[in-house]
């Protein structure tokens, strides 16, 4: 998984207002050169979370990007290949990603992450009362 | 292998190791597959001006649609549920990040972000209930419902799917229309591919 998807991706655990971003633990980090897109980037840019991107860089060992950016940084080539190196060519191969408001781990293998939630993490099912108050607990710990 | 497969037991159990690996290395397969990943990417109308996108493949499986997306020069982020599929991928070196989820469980992506979706030949799979508790349109629900949220406004998403009968493609319809989708329906009969096995239907949304 690369930083691009990293910073598209939330927990959507059931009863979590706020999923992203995921805080990553890396255990194994690859690097694989890509071509060089600036019009990608470009496009991409005003859809990014900056600071998910910066922190996430950090946690694959890449710390050369700025705290703060805004687009007219995107006319300088040096600041597009940071971020290109920073979205594309970092791969978390090993490691987990962290739900930030219940601490669940979501374990990444050979590079992909497994996002399954379990039945009583699903938004999907429809629980009786008693059900959602155990659910509850187990999510948040409190009872 | 089965004409319909989500008879015989859920995706992630029928797409074992060795079915997985079946289905990629047949050649029949792969060429279908390419055709149907051309067409929706067809069907998608990103603007013709070189700028590659961030796309979603839907029920990517052993990336044999992602790499039409990848052909054509997008970045792709691949959703699957069969862990075989994924490893399969994966060896394949496929350009596009792979994730292990269940798309009835909701997309778990920010809204708004993505340029276009495509889905070969999976969304059928929602309209089985494999689990007591999985009622298929929930699961249709939270697909749909997390798919209109994260698409970026005038992005499409095109489905092919192989639906049973038509009460399953209207449940499909349905489902997609009640989470906001507009658009409609593109049938695309054998005759005009010849090695397609069946009918599909192409749903183009936005």
């Amino acid at each position: 998984m690369r930083l691009f998807t990293h910073n598209m991706l939330s927990s959507n655990i059931k009863g979590v207002a706020n999923g992203f971003p995921l805080r990553i633990e890396a255990e194994q980090v690859l690097e694989k050169q890509v071509d060089f897109n600036p019009d990608f980037l470009r496009n991409l840019f005003p859809k990014l979370e900056w600071k998910a991107l910066v922190d996430g860089a950090r946690a694959l060992g890449y710390a050369e990007l700025p705290e703060a950016a805004d687009s007219s940084m995107l006319e300088s080539e040096e600041f597009l290949r940071k971020v290109h190196h920073a979205l594309l060519e970092l791969h978390l191969e090993e490691g987990a990603l962290t739900c930030p408001e219940t601490g669940r781990k979501f374990p990444v293998n050979k590079g992909i992450p497994n996002m399954l939630l379990h039945e009583d993490e699903e938004t999907s099912l429809q629980l009786p009362g008693s059900l959602v108050s155990q659910m509850l607990v187990r999510i948040t710990g409190k009872q | 292998m089965s004409n319909r497969p989500e008879l015989l037991a859920p995706p992630e159990i029928f797409y074992d190791d060795s079915e997985a690996r079946k289905y990629t290395s047949s050649s029949r397969i792969v060429d279908i597959q390419a055709r149907l990943s051309e067409r929706a990417l067809e069907l998608l109308a990103l603007p013709v001006d070189g700028i590659p996108r961030l796309l979603l493949d839907i029920g990517c499986g052993s990336g044999l649609s992602g790499e039409t997306l990848t052909e054509n020069g997008h970045q792709w982020i691949g959703l699957d549920i069969s862990q075989s599929m994924l490893n399969i991928a994966s060896e394949r070196e496929v350009e596009g990040d792979l994730l292990l989820g269940d798309m009835g469980q909701g997309l778990a992506l920010r809204p708004g972000i993505i340029d276009g979706a495509i889905s070969i030949s999976a969304v059928q799979w929602l309209c089985n209930a494999d689990k007591s508790s999985h009622e298929p349109r929930l699961r249709l629900k939270a697909f749909f419902g997390s798919l209109y949220r994260c698409l970026a406004r005038g992005a499409r998403a095109v489905f092919q799917v192989y639906p049973e009968n038509i009460a399953q493609r209207e449940l499909i319809l349905r489902s997609a229309m009640h989470a906001g989708f507009a658009g409609g329906v593109v049938m695309d009969y054998p005759h005009r591919y010849a090695r397609l096995p069946s009918r599909n239907l192409v749903l183009s949304f936005s």
